[in-house]
């Protein structure tokens, strides 16, 4: 390992909720993730930014197992991964994912996306399950939508579905794949709103995103990747004025 | 000010007469070019030269109820074949007496069908009703308790033709699903075995499974067993019938996007729940199209059980023709019963478009 390029953060074992320790990942011959170390602590912010094809969305989608790892360990609440698959629902039912395109159910109404989590894995009785997904859809601004489909609200109001159907799951930790790639410029506020109130609220996120205003206010980490590694790690502070790799420099020079 | 002027006499100004109306249409449609004037003359007298002699035979000269000979003196459509032999058409060689209990049967199986067309209806109570209504067609049919038996043997007409087709649907269907799924496993031994069983029933057509099932199934029994030959066949349609609907909804589940199998698998659901709640409801109205095409299809090639001697509806006819009384009269009989066929088709396919405007989402 020559590249000692980590700062370490504060090891508190028992308070850390996702620990990947030198993971490795192929797409065949392809060298996605290489040497993936990570920990994130309890209520901790994280974004990941880098160009694309750099692996942040596989990264993030190795933790809930969309994607399989090859090499490596990857622990999270205390399960490791495997490919034991009631390990795998269980790591699911703890970690909210939303994507880039909502992939909300669209046979469903928002309510019916909302309550479909809590009902069938948690085994929570349809009121009980009704009265938190309207709780969360009031959070999200979108109460009067409940009995609507998804192909009737428009992307911005989608996505906030989608984050609230993830809520619904009362989930230890919150992974965001690029949630605001695909919305229309004046649809991107209402999203970044709704997830910055989150992270105030204390909630596990990995956020993989090119909102650089959305870092810089709530991350407690950014995360720079590039060709499978994490190249750099750092405060957003240190992080946007003080970059130190090449790499970083020649990306934050093209987006912002 | 000139802007104002110019609306003002948009309002006023109507499309010209040619343009709208019935008579814009005829225009538009029919009269637009030389050539297309030319052929919508053609068609007219066409119509003119068929439809009028047609109605001569089918209605004016026709006879509706009366003896053959009576028949013989007309030049009309001797209709009177259908009222005269109806009890052998719709029930064969049940026994007369007991044709009331086909008859029954029948009517129990409508109200079933009909009731569950609602889509209010669909719910947990479905299913005990309906195995109670087929319990009690069942013991309609072949008797016991009271009732005199009657072999399946005997079972013909109308009830052999809707039984077979309704059960090989119903049937089929949901094993058409397991063998989509499991066409897409990625075990291997899974996979594979679907994909042969698929390949090699699609290979070959309907009749030799039915011979199969009727003539080289029972040589492999070992004496003495025997089984049912309705059910042979009943399962012979529904086998056959599956393959084709497996790759159907195959295609159905191919249309569904990567991303509603990973917001479920994220939701933390299971295999099943995953297919059941999120992915075939998704698949299966994607392919009610095609699926009702093979489900219509399928209700048509049930009569090609006569093969085996089973005397479907369209066998009794035959066999009605063959009486020397009515023999001549085929092609009253046999519009008859395209009719017949017809309108259950008719009320699939309308049904499934019905089906498919009701689950719309709008997306």
């Amino acid at each position: 390992m020559a590249d000692k390029r980590i700062k370490q953060t504060p090891s508190n074992t028992d308070r850390s909720i996702i620990e990947i320790i030198g993971m490795h990942k192929w797409y065949g011959e392809f060298h996605v993730l290489s040497d993936i170390n990570l920990r994130v602590q309890e209520k901790e912010r994280i974004v990941i930014c880098g160009p694309s094809g750099s692996g942040k969305s596989t990264l993030i989608r190795c933790i809930n197992r969309l994607e399989e790892h090859q090499r490596g360990r990857i622990i999270v609440d205390g399960i490791e991964l495997t490919n034991d698959i009631k390990n795998i629902e269980k790591v699911r039912a703890e970690v909210g994912m939303v994507f880039q395109h909502f992939n909300l159910f669209p046979h469903l109404t928002i309510m019916e996306n909302l309550t479909l989590g809590p009902i069938w894995v948690r085994k929570m009785p349809k009121q009980e399950a009704e009265e938190t997904a309207m709780m969360y859809l009031k959070k999200v601004k979108i109460a009067e939508q409940a009995k609507k489909y998804p192909g009737q609200l428009s992307g911005g109001q989608q996505q906030r579905v989608a984050i609230a159907r993830s809520l619904c799951m009362s989930p230890r930790v919150m992974l965001f794949d690029e949630p605001t790639s695909a919305l229309d410029p004046e649809m991107i506020k209402e999203v970044l709103d709704v997830m910055i109130d989150l992270a105030r609220e204390g909630m596990t996120m990995l956020v993989v995103s090119h909102e650089m205003g959305f870092a810089k206010s709530v991350a407690d980490r950014v995360l720079f990747m590039d060709d499978g590694q994490i190249v750099e790690e750092n405060n957003p502070h240190d992080f946007f004025d003080n970059p130190r790799h090449e790499r970083t420099k020649l990306f934050l020079s093209q987006i912002l | 000010m000139n802007q104002q002027n110019s609306t003002a006499t948009r309002e006023h100004l109507k499309p010209p007469v040619t343009e709208i109306g019935v008579l814009g249409w005829i225009r538009q449609n029919l009269f637009n070019s030389w050539f297309n004037s030319l052929l919508t003359v053609l068609a007219l007298y066409g119509l003119y030269m068929t439809i009028p002699p047609l109605f001569k035979w089918a209605f004016a000269d026709s006879l509706w109820f009366g003896s053959p000979d009576a028949c013989r003196d007309i030049d009309g459509a001797c209709w009177s074949i259908i009222p005269s032999n109806a009890r052998f058409i719709f029930f064969g060689f049940f026994p007369e007496d007991q044709q009331w209990r086909p008859l029954t049967a029948m009517i129990l199986l409508f109200v079933l069908v009909f009731h569950t067309q609602n889509r209010r209806s669909w719910n947990r109570a479905l299913f005990p009703i309906w195995t109670c209504g087929l319990v009690v067609m069942g013991w309609l049919m072949h008797g016991g308790l009271g009732l005199p038996v009657v072999e399946t043997a005997k079972w013909s007409g109308l009830p052999l033709t809707l039984m077979l087709s309704l059960f090989g649907m119903v049937g089929a269907y949901p094993l058409g699903i397991l063998l989509a799924l499991g066409r897409r496993s990625k075990l291997p031994a899974i996979h594979s075995l679907c994909v042969l069983y698929i390949e090699l029933i699609r290979g070959v057509p309907l009749i030799s499974m039915l011979f199969m099932s009727s003539i080289m199934f029972p040589l492999f029994l070992p004496e003495g067993i025997n089984i049912d030959k309705v059910l042979r066949a009943q399962v012979a349609i529904i086998l056959f019938t599956a393959a084709y609907i497996a790759e159907v909804v195959r295609g159905g589940l191919q249309a569904i996007p990567k991303g509603q199998y990973e917001a479920a698998d994220s939701l933390g659901l299971n295999y099943g729940q995953a297919m059941r709640l999120i992915i075939l409801p998704q698949a299966l109205k994607i392919v009610i199209p095609p699926s009702v095409g093979i489900l219509i299809s399928a209700f048509k090639d049930t009569s090609l059980v006569v093969i085996i001697a089973l005397y479907d509806v369209l066998k009794t006819t035959k066999v009605t023709l063959s009486n020397p009384e009515w023999m001549g009269f085929s092609s009253e009989a046999y519009l008859s019963l395209a009719l017949l066929y017809f309108i259950f088709c008719y009320a699939m396919s309308s049904y499934s478009r019905k089906l498919e405007k009701a689950l719309h989402t709008g997306h």
